[in-house]
């Protein structure tokens, strides 16, 4: 059942570019790569136990690489620049992973802030990355191999299919991943760390491990989304993308991974219909997430819940 | 003595003074988590709620004094409010919830800002009596109204630290901190206690924000900012600990101080510089229960 729902809603949108309007493309291309973001919080938050709310520094970094990686007028190879912005991503998680998962709890939640607000100030007072006002990439990436181009990303309609690529790829390497016996460790130590070591899983290094798979999968797509608008400035990094991408793991349904991009698509189209009533968009936002909270004592995780099918299903996606 | 001597020591009487005025939301954020265990994204948010209450009952009264006298009942109104309508739901709940409400809340009330006193950055005229510098030589001066916000938040934490040592009220919330279903079973309302704490923690947080408004002067985004600096006292000095609160806040204030005087490249990140340090070394902070 839930899997033709996927397979459904997978083919829906393969279909949409021959419908969709340039407008509706680019919001769905956008979404869709804030879903391969949310997907890689939630390896965080949902099955490792981790709740980051600095998840935007790795995003951040994806996109400023591109931005580094293109010369002024021309494009970037698309095959040099992307895994590079991955590995710096990666990298950068790898670092800042072995410092705040020495902590755990609430400690986690204001370190993980912290770390990424330390990327927000360095880019707002770099000239280098073009201060608050942030940079643009005159040329988008070049995926020529050998003279053959496969996509242009400047083109709407093949970007839109590069986005929905990127979530599904993100989707299915998640999904084997959490299948795999890592998966079920990271999942273990969710439960309980303490039995996990008690087996003499070295804990750490499992969850260190999580952190750079999701820290990499974020970067991916702050690249993307920086090839998207051709812009990036310091709001990348900042504690908002941090948050909504947060929001879209909760409200989406925590602890799977159709869940985020149920959350990605939900939020954002809610974002965007509250700004098409109102400037004071948040104020209603605002309001919304503070209801959800209220008025749903088991968690907004039961969202989620009641898009499971109702028979019992082994726990590994 | 010389210039740079004299340059040197206002350097650290500036960051003492903004170590001191960092206390007094680090404070109120650490007590709120270590008594209620309860995150409180929202609290940046109550500091900007100072300040722009410090400069629209300014306007309104003419009188910053004035302001502060009538703010500070104003900003416990608010926290008792807030506290009985949404903080009062969410003890029992995971940090997840916590955090998701009070971003919740931020939006809130950054959109109430924008609606009710709008967008622009504002500035709050000192006093009339502490508006002069004390001159130090020929080019170097200090301003009055930083050494007396100094003297003001050191008092304020002095009283804090006497009435969590010495008061019977302050002997409730130490006892509730350490465990909570006793103080109930030993016939304490608990969940008053509770509410007293947020409203202090409040009212720390909004009285840090009117008295740094003429100085740091009032504008959108004040909030977030000094959220995220207070986080990082909090984790410095570990969770729940009032000496550690201080001890960071002035580890901070120098630490940012001295980072864009001497190392302007880098003075947005030695704060956070510190902090890897200190998670480095210990992960629960300098006065943090392992």
């Amino acid at each position: 059942m839930r899997r033709a729902l996927l397979l459904l809603g997978a083919a829906a949108l393969a279909l949409f570019p021959l419908v969709g309007g340039a407008f509706y493309l680019q919001l769905l291309a956008k979404i869709m790569l804030m879903a391969v973001f949310a997907m890689s919080l939630d390896l965080l938050m949902g099955f490792t136990g981790l709740v980051s709310l600095g998840h935007a520094a790795f995003f951040g970094i994806g996109a400023y690489a591109l931005y580094l990686l293109s010369p002024e007028y021309d494009a970037a190879d698309f095959w040099v620049s992307a895994p590079i912005a991955i590995s710096a991503a990666t990298l950068a998680a790898l670092a800042i992973g072995v410092l705040v998962l020495r902590t755990s709890g609430v400690y986690f939640i204001m370190a993980t802030l912290a770390f990424a607000q330390m990327f927000f100030y360095f880019a707002t007072g770099s000239k280098l990355l073009g201060g608050s006002d942030g940079v643009s990439i005159n040329v988008r990436p070049n995926p020529a191999i050998l003279g053959w181009t496969p996509f242009d990303l400047g083109n709407r309609v093949q970007f839109y299919y590069v986005a929905l690529a990127a979530m599904l790829a993100t989707y299915l390497l998640l999904r084997m991943v959490l299948r795999s016996l890592f998966g079920h460790a990271i999942q273990g130590i969710r439960a309980s760390e303490q039995r996990m070591r008690a087996l003499g899983y070295p804990v750490f290094r499992y969850k260190l491990a999580a952190f750079a798979i999701a820290g990499a999968l974020a970067g991916l797509a702050g690249y993307l989304s920086a090839a998207q608008y051709g812009s990036v400035n310091p709001e990348f990094f900042g504690w908002q993308m941090s948050g909504t991408v947060l929001m879209m793991v909760i409200l989406g349904g925590i602890g799977t991974l159709y869940g985020p991009i149920l959350g990605a698509f939900g939020l954002t189209l809610l974002q965007e219909l509250l700004t098409e009533l109102t400037k004071h968009w948040l104020l209603p936002m605002g309001v919304f997430i503070i209801l959800a909270v209220l008025l749903l004592p088991q968690g907004i995780g039961g969202l989620g819940l009641a898009w499971r099918s109702p028979r019992p299903e082994p726990v590994d996606d | 003595m010389s210039d740079s001597v004299l340059f040197f020591l206002i350097q650290v009487l500036n960051g003492v003074q903004q170590g001191l005025l960092l206390f007094l939301i680090a404070s109120g954020l650490t007590l709120i988590f270590g008594i209620m265990g309860i995150i409180n994204l929202a609290h940046g948010s109550f500091y900007m709620m100072g300040a722009y209450l410090a400069f629209s009952l300014t306007e309104l009264t003419g009188n910053l004094w004035l302001a502060i006298l009538l703010g500070i009942p104003l900003s416990v109104a608010v926290g008792l409010a807030l506290e009985f309508l949404l903080f009062a739901r969410l003890y029992r709940r995971d940090h997840l919830y916590q955090v998701l409400l009070t971003y919740g809340l931020i939006l809130i009330m950054e959109e109430a800002r924008s609606l009710l006193l709008g967008d622009d950055v504002h500035g709050v005229a000192k006093p009339a009596f502490l508006e002069f510098s004390i001159p130090l030589t020929e080019t170097l001066s200090y301003p009055v109204y930083r050494l007396f916000m100094s003297a003001i938040c050191l008092l304020v934490a002095l009283l804090l630290a006497l009435a969590i040592r010495r008061t019977r009220l302050g002997m409730t919330i130490r006892a509730g901190a350490a465990n909570r279903e006793m103080v109930s079973v030993l016939g304490i309302d608990i969940g008053l206690v509770y509410r007293v704490v947020f409203a202090l923690g409040v009212a720390l947080a909004a009285f840090a924000g009117m008295i740094a408004a003429p100085v740091a002067s009032v504008y959108p985004g004040m909030g977030s900012q000094i959220l995220i600096v207070s986080f990082v006292v909090v984790v410095i000095g570990g969770i729940g600990s009032i000496k550690g609160a201080f001890l960071g806040s002035l580890l901070i204030g120098l630490a940012d101080t001295f980072g864009q005087v001497y190392a302007p490249q880098i003075a947005g990140m030695t704060v956070y510089m510190l902090m890897a340090a200190v998670l480095l070394w210990r992960p629960a902070g300098l006065f943090g229960r392992t």
